[in-house]
């Protein structure tokens, strides 16, 4: 699968306050939190979002709380996918679960806001399109791939459920 | 070669005689935990799941403590529904109304989180039970709802960075400001994936309070775990608390560390972690002049009864200052009847302060002490994340617990010294 989006840009440690703040959290409904998705690290974010955009981070993007809504919020924005230099260990898990596309890259802190990425979910490249710059990044671990493949852990479990009763 | 405690705990419950770092493991769990903001999800989850009842109606866990009592409107609607669903499946442990308290402080003080368990929590916090010589970490929604439907987590084993505390402590340094200094050193990512494992003759005399106060903040260095293994101290705690058997388990003399990394506690003073991140700590010494508005004392990190007595040290006899509002929040109902029977609500209240029934509150900027645009708060609480405890532009400052008071009668971040 292949994806081109638009960059917005955040900085390092980016943390799942910033992405949604805990005073909306009365609520777990995907588009009552998208309309308040990093709200305190960019105001007009939510608004000024498109679908198909992707958030660039620096190192440590998710950290802080478990909160599923971090990644529920950043994917009803319309987010395609998240960039990072790293992430923090439970967003990891949160974004693979919600079948939220998480990329690790070295080079994210040289993307530019506004940049167009073209990014290929399968082998993992991103071609910066005004530089023409090719980037790595590491590749999704086989499990989580097959979460993946499965559509996310709940499928995962069902499947799995299914075979024991078999 | 030998194994460390957490890898011992993770072979234990995926019943293998070994593990290694980076192993992909399916583990039992002994407990599997969600509270008002994240069990919603877990239980929509689990329903969409096919799954008719839980694995273990002992083992799944939910402690509304975030938004309670209930705040609003929507808060209370996402309590109904884990006391509907608790009330469905026949819970054998749901903590409502006046049993309710901060989840973290609540189960090891019910005897529910035991050494050598197996936790899994949707709160970050989970890892606080690694104090008592469990593995704990917390986890999103979505994959407590697979434990409550399994009893199974996947997980990858962590490598294992050990911390060594040497020295005696300096009066008014606790736990709260040995995890706070380590932050300062490592960093908020400086132990991302892995297990933290505190160890040394300081860590041997550290009270039980501390221990899960260290434990409870390892997710704040990013880690995936934080533990302590058990000892006497752990024995007296848990021996008349246990609702089941546990087990004991200690790193070998000969186990696998990524680093180890040795701190002489009698160099640390008591610090404070300045906003926006638990990882910009200082001295209290190196503060300088920092007028406040407002303290919290309480939470799953600082709201024990051990904490209590601390800041009543200080506030006995004392005011706090003109202008400063002082919030103290026992963490659970026990350790608000012994702070009432110990005395100490009313030094409290002739300090001036406002007691709340046990809540996480304002520490997330849920409610029950939020703050205004340009307000500065002194806390005992964890995180001091942009917008944490109200305002975007509101400031947390995290301290233990004696700091915090002082700066209450101080009006400016002060520590006992200063009074």
């Amino acid at each position: 699968m292949k994806h081109t989006g638009k960059v917005w840009k955040f900085g390092n440690d980016v943390d799942t306050d910033l992405i949604i703040p805990a005073r909306y959290l009365t609520t777990s409904d995907p588009h009552e939190l998208a309309k308040h998705c990093m709200e305190d690290a960019d105001p007009g974010f939510p608004g000024k979002v498109q679908a198909g955009d992707i958030i660039v981070g620096g190192k440590n993007f998710g950290c802080g709380s478990s909160r599923e809504h971090a990644p529920i919020a950043i994917k009803a924005a319309g987010v395609a996918c998240v960039i990072a230099k790293s992430f923090a260990r439970i967003f990891y898990r949160n974004a693979f679960n919600m079948g939220l596309p998480i990329l690790e890259c070295e080079a994210a802190d040289t993307f530019q806001n506004g940049q167009e990425l073209s990014v290929d979910f399968d082998t993992g490249a991103i071609v910066v399109r005004n530089t023409g710059m090719a980037h790595e990044t590491t590749p999704i671990p086989p499990f989580m791939q097959e979460l993946l493949a499965a559509g996310g852990l709940m499928p995962y479990i069902r499947r799995k459920m299914e075979t024991k009763t078999m | 070669m030998g194994m460390t405690i957490t890898e011992k705990i993770l072979a234990a419950h995926a019943d293998k005689d070994r593990v290694s770092p980076g192993d992909l493991i399916m583990a039992r769990v002994d407990v599997a935990l969600a509270n008002d903001i994240t069990a919603p999800i877990a239980i929509d989850r689990f329903r969409k799941s096919g799954a008719k009842a839980v694995f273990d109606k002992s083992r799944v866990l939910l402690v509304p403590d975030h938004f309670v009592p209930n705040k609003d409107i929507q808060s209370a609607m996402q309590v109904k529904i884990l006391r509907e669903f608790a009330r469905e499946q026949e819970l054998t442990y749901f903590f409502d109304g006046g049993e309710s308290g901060v989840e973290h402080a609540l189960l090891p003080e019910k005897g529910l989180a035991l050494p050598g368990d197996l936790i899994v929590g949707a709160d970050s916090h989970t890892c606080t039970y690694g104090g008592l010589g469990a593995f704990a970490t917390g986890m999103g929604s979505t994959d407590i709802a697979a434990a409550m439907v399994t009893g199974e987590v996947w997980l990858k084993v962590p490598e294992s960075i050990r911390f060594v505390y040497k020295g005696a402590l300096n009066p008014w340094v606790e736990g709260k400001d040995l995890i706070l200094y380590t932050i300062g050193d490592i960093g908020v990512d400086g132990a991302l994936y892995r297990a933290m494992e505190f160890t040394g003759p300081a860590i041997d005399a550290l009270p039980m309070a501390g221990r899960l106060t260290m434990a409870n903040m390892a997710i704040e260095a990013g880690a995936k775990n934080g533990v302590i293994a058990p000892d006497g101290i752990t024995e007296a705690y848990v021996l008349d608390r246990a609702v089941r058997p546990y087990r004991r388990c200690a790193s070998d003399p000969d186990a696998q560390y990524l680093d180890t990394r040795e701190y002489d506690v009698s160099q640390i003073e008591p610090q404070v972690a300045f906003p926006h991140l638990p990882e910009n700590t200082r001295s209290i010494y190196e503060v300088g002049t920092i007028p406040i508005d407002q303290v919290v004392i309480g939470s799953c990190t600082n709201g024990r009864i051990e904490d209590m007595r601390s800041a009543a040290a200080i506030l006995k006899g004392k005011k706090t200052a003109n202008g400063t509002r002082l919030i103290i929040i026992p963490a659970t109902p026990s350790v608000y009847r012994s702070a009432l029977d110990e005395g100490l609500f009313d030094i409290f209240l002739d300090a001036g302060a406002i007691i709340s029934p046990p809540t996480c509150g304002p520490c997330l900027g849920g409610h029950m002490g939020i703050l205004a645009k340009g307000e500065r708060a002194v806390a005992t609480t964890n995180r001091n994340f942009v917008g944490r405890m109200g305002h975007p532009e509101s400031e947390v400052y995290l301290a233990n617990p004696a700091v915090a008071a002082a700066s209450a009668v101080m009006g400016r971040i002060a520590g006992p010294d200063a009074l």
